[in-house]
């Protein structure tokens, strides 16, 4: 049984950063991640990072365009945090060898994103989130005498004693399908975001809410599930991103007919507007058939010179050449919004403890809520970091105060036998587990998605719940225990269910429009009765929603226009 | 729509049949869009057909480096191969005798296979990979703000931290396959990632350790399969070349392997002759000079007589193929001013000192995007004002 002071459960930016400022702290870590943590989804993370560290800038005007970017239902208390300790956590990054680009005097420089009064987004090529993240995995390396990795090791459960307080994690050995349970003191969940349950997504295959199903399991509070951001950028059909860093570059986006359709929309920011407001723009474009045959509309990267194209937006350039088959440099690249950010998740504090005590969240698994409505770009490898950084050391502080708790022994037995139940489960006419993904992705993209409207949500809530039950019999074709990812695509599946629905309840209850909720039933904002979370949290085994106030310090909500 | 067919090397290490108790082949067939690609491909297979069929694979978009896999036998990633191409390369591969009409998709080599197309990394790559030290060792404590370093080398060392440790390059190597304690082509590439960083204060030190390493940067045959291999141009054979020119112009570091003097050996026995010679270019490894030929070294003749039985299986197995090639003297020259043209070309890529670059010079290398990395017009304040 491994044990160790502060466990990690994912190795994507937050976990990493979690997982070195506990070890600073002089506490043994383990991290655990699905994947080899070099292939968490952080690396795709294209634009780059937000700080307020030019001296021109102010920690209050990235808090401002983060907050009037949240549709004024982000904590500001928690953007206070986010925002202050940004341009710190910048200069540690650069300090410990990320390659952030450099302007002509050798000094940080920045490119603009959607939603900034200024140019502070920080940046190396167009892979910064890769280029973060391989910083942070070349530490832990250099840690290893403090910290363990489980590399390619899945979390099926948290382990929460009698008191209710988080102990440990039962976690699978994927090489040969051993489990574990493992002690801990502090437990830190960094396991990233759900967008798997809508397709297509720019998220990765790993990104299947785990952390916040298992959390929600757990007795944790979910909270602003129904709020999901739609990319204006990605690629019809496929998902694939093109970073916001293009808009950012000066590239322009067309209608069918080449008109420069923003104008209509945010005429002072144009491309650079919050992404809700650029999503709805293109969506009403299309719908109202001023897009192109396949449902798109253009970006013209053409206009951004070509030497800039190739040194700072090079990764786009072999998207869409490899993906699309289009030479950006020289065309229009067809684009729509697609599925693509978390902006819910488990109920924290600004030092990212849950409701379940000894239990943190960071990253996009977490709600601060420094988002709310809507994640201004490069804003979230922020929040990893940040609130990664706090959960290692709270963890640390906490483990030091704690001993180990008490694990009852039937966590490890139940959990096992709940995976050996499905992985003996016979092909008795039972769908697989690759049609009830499909169906769940298509339904949450065609009626949670960017418009929504009772009707909509009612069906996709509907169709969820019928799913889960489907869910209980399918059958898996691989009973053996070497790399069998058979039965953790169907704990996969499990664990999706459960977000969609937290999700849909979330959205059905929401009767106001805000941030990346857009109701066409309840077009407006409505301050008076919605300036609220929505949690959801299991009791007595059926989800129940309720409401928590959101903190408001200096900025009183107003009309958000751009 | 098009139908195609996945030849599969699968290993199914728990298997209870006969016929899969080792390593066997399965076809399976697909229906795809042909711009969809073979990850696609063998997850319709893993979704429709068969459960078992184990692939890593997470982001479907060259982005984490999970699905390296062999197709048609080129390492690659499984993710960023289309369906079409794939079965083009297939065809062309049948016709003239060199492989399978169908696309064939292997595990990655010069690795142990764990499961299907599952290898272990660990024990091959990773392990490797921590023997280059591969974090930032600054010279003392960190400034108050940034670092400020030139622009341009963070550019510079752009293209080895496009690295997605995906290890189709160390799938591909051919030094590997010969010496299975060859650093390898990422590990390399990691390598340069510090020495080109200003930052990094164990320039020298590093530097000293690529080149004294019996399996380190100089195990490198400049083979070219690491460059074809790459999938984010990352280039390894030329991050590799450009550590051998700091370690042995630059910092003048005379490795014990020789690998500096049999490269510079090379290098002017071209220029000198414009093909090899290689009666000279053995003496030359060794015991370079006037000074090394009068004097040599006792190392220098031991490297010699060590030497031999390599001579001796070249002339056997043909590669080494005219004998009197061996005898000083005897080699041929090139015809008419060959040989002065051979000359420019040094002295062109000794003064423009070309690296190769992709985030300097652009895909293309077109003429508007030239050898300097010079800041375009300042973005930051055209759109702080928009
Ligand atoms: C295409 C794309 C581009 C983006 N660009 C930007 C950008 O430019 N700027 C920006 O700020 N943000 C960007 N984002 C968002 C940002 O990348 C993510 O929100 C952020 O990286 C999430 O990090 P994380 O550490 O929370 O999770 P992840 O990086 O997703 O890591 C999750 C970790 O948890 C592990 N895990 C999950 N489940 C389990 C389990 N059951 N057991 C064990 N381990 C588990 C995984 O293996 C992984 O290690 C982008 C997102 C996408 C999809
Ligand atoms: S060029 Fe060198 S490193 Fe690259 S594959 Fe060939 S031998 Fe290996
Ligand atoms: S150098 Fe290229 S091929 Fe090799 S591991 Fe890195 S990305 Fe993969
Ligand atoms: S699936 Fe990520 S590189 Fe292919």
């Amino acid at each position: 049984m491994p044990e160790h002071d502060v466990l990690v459960i994912g190795a994507g930016l937050a976990g990493q950063r979690a997982a070195l400022a506990a070890a600073e702290k002089g506490v043994s870590v383990g991290i655990i991640s699905k994947v080899h943590p070099v292939r968490s989804h952080s690396n795709a993370a294209q634009g780059g990072i937000n700080a307020a560290l030019d001296v021109d800038d102010s920690w209050e005007s990235h808090a401002f365009d983060t907050i009037k970017g949240s549709d004024y239902l982000g904590d500001q208390d928690a953007i206070e945090v986010m925002c202050r300790e940004a341009p710190d956590e910048l200069l540690h990054l650069e300090h410990i060898g990320v390659t952030f680009h450099r302007n002509e005097k050798g000094e940080l420089g920045t490119r603009a994103f959607g939603g900034a009064s200024k140019a502070r987004t920080y940046y190396v090529a167009d892979i910064t989130g890769q280029a973060i993240m391989h910083v942070l995995y070349e530490q832990l390396m250099k840690y290893a005498d403090q910290i363990d990795r489980y590399e390619e090791w899945f979390t099926t459960d948290l382990a929460i004693d009698d008191e209710g307080r988080c102990v440990g994690a039962v976690t699978r050995n994927i090489k040969d399908g051993s489990t574990e349970m493992f002690k801990a003191k502090s437990v830190v969940l960094a396991s990233g975001g759900n967008g798997q349950i809508w397709q297509p997504t720019t998220n990765a295959l790993i990104c299947t809410g785990d952390g916040i199903a298992m959390a929600y399991r757990a007795g944790a509070t979910l909270m602003d599930m129904e709020m999901i951001q739609y990319h204006p950028t990605t690629l019809a059909g496929k998902g694939f991103l093109i970073t916001e860093g293009a808009r950012g570059e000066g590239a322009h986006l067309l209608n069918a007919k080449g008109e420069r359709f923003m104008e209509k929309y945010a005429p002072n920011k144009m491309e650079l507007a919050s992404r809700d407001v650029v999503s709805r723009a293109e969506q009403t474009e299309i719908n109202e058939g001023r897009g192109f045959p396949d449902g798109t509309v253009a970006l013209d990267v053409t206009v951004v010179p070509r030497k800039r194209i190739h040194e700072a937006l090079r990764e786009i350039v072999l998207v869409g050449r490899d993906f699309a088959g289009v030479d950006i440099t020289r065309e229009p690249i067809h684009i729509k919004p697609g599925n693509h950010y978390t902006m819910g998740g488990v109920k924290t504090d600004i030092w990212g403890r849950t409701d379940v005590p000894g239990l943190y969240a960071a990253g996009e698994v977490a709600c601060v809520s420094v988002h709310g409505g809507n994640r201004l770009g490069a804003n979230s490898l922020l929040d990893t970091l940040i609130f990664g950084r706090r959960c290692g050391e709270d963890g640390a502080q906490h483990a030091k105060g704690h001993g180990f708790g008490q694990v009852s022994r039937t966590v490890l037995s139940d959990s096992e036998s709940r995976v050996d139940e499905i992985i003996a489960r016979q092909h008795e006419g039972g769908r697989r587990v690759s049609e009830i993904k499909a169906e769940l992705g298509k339904t949450m993209d065609e009626k949670v998605a960017v418009f929504r409207d009772e009707e909509g949500i009612q069906s996709a809530l509907d169709t969820v719940r019928r799913l889960k039950e489907e869910a209980k019999s399918v059958a898996i074709d691989d009973r053996g225990t070497i790399f069998n990812q058979d039965v953790l695509g169907a704990i996969e599946l499990q664990n999706m269910l459960e977000n969609a629905e937290a999700c849909c309840m979330s959205a059905l209850e929401r009767k106001e429009s805000r941030g990346a909720q857009y109701r066409t039933d309840y077009p407006e904002r409505n301050d008076e009765e919605w300036l609220k979370h929505i949690d959801v949290s299991l009791n007595g085994g059926g989800p129940e929603i309720s409401y928590s106030p959101v903190t408001i310090t200096d900025w009183q909500p107003q009309e958000r226009t751009y | 729509m098009s139908a195609y067919t996945l030849k599969v090397r699968r290993y199914q290490p728990e298997s209870e049949e006969d016929d899969k108790r080792g390593a066997y082949w399965e076809k399976f067939d697909v229906e795809l869009d042909p711009t969809l690609s073979v990850l696609d491909g063998l997850l319709q297979a893993k979704n429709d057909a068969d459960g078992t069929l184990a692939v890593r694979c997470s982001c479907r978009a060259a982005i984490c480096g999970s699905c390296g896999v062999k197709i048609n036998g080129q390492s690659t990633l499984a993710c960023k191969t289309q369906l079409g191409e794939a079965a083009e390369e297939a065809a062309r591969k049948a016709r003239t005798g060199d492989g399978d009409a169908e696309i064939t998709v292997e595990p990655m080599g010069n690795m142990p296979v764990i499961k299907d197309l599952v290898t272990d990394m660990e024990s091959t790559h990773w392990k490797k990979f921590r023997r280059v030290t591969p974090w930032l060792l600054p010279a003392g404590p960190p400034p108050e703000r940034e670092y400020i370093v030139p622009a341009e080398s963070m550019v510079d060392v752009t293209q080895s931290v496009a690295c997605i440790q995906c290890g189709a390059c160390v799938s591909s190597c051919l030094s590997m396959e010969a010496d299975p304690e060859f650093v390898g082509p990422a590990a390399l590439a990691k390598a340069y990632r510090f020495v080109g960083d200003p930052r990094d204060g164990q320039t020298t030190e590093r530097l000293f350790d690529l080149a004294n390493d019996p399996h380190g940067m100089y195990d490198c045959t400049h083979c070219f399969s690491c460059i074809d291999a790459c999938p984010k141009d990352v280039a390894p054979m030329n991050q590799i070349m450009r550590l051998r020119r700091l370690a042995g112009d630059d910092h003048g570091i005379r490795d014990v392997n020789n690998g500096h003097s049999h490269e510079m050996a090379f290098v002017k026995n071209i220029r000198k002759k414009g093909t090899l010679d290689e009666s000279l270019l053995f003496q030359e490894s060794y015991a370079p000079g006037v000074k090394g030929k009068l004097l040599p070294r006792v190392s220098a003749i031991r490297g010699l007589l060590d030497s031999i039985p390599t001579a001796i299986r070249g002339i056997r197995t043909g590669k080494m193929r005219s004998i009197p090639k061996l005898i000083p003297g005897v080699h041929h020259k090139l015809p008419g001013d060959a040989q002065d043209h051979v000359k420019h070309i040094y002295e062109r890529a000794e003064e423009s000192k070309i690296q190769l670059n992709l985030y300097i010079i652009g895909e293309g290398g077109e003429e508007d995007a030239s050898a300097e990395a010079t800041e375009p017009e300042s973005v930051e304040e055209e759109s702080a004002t928009a």
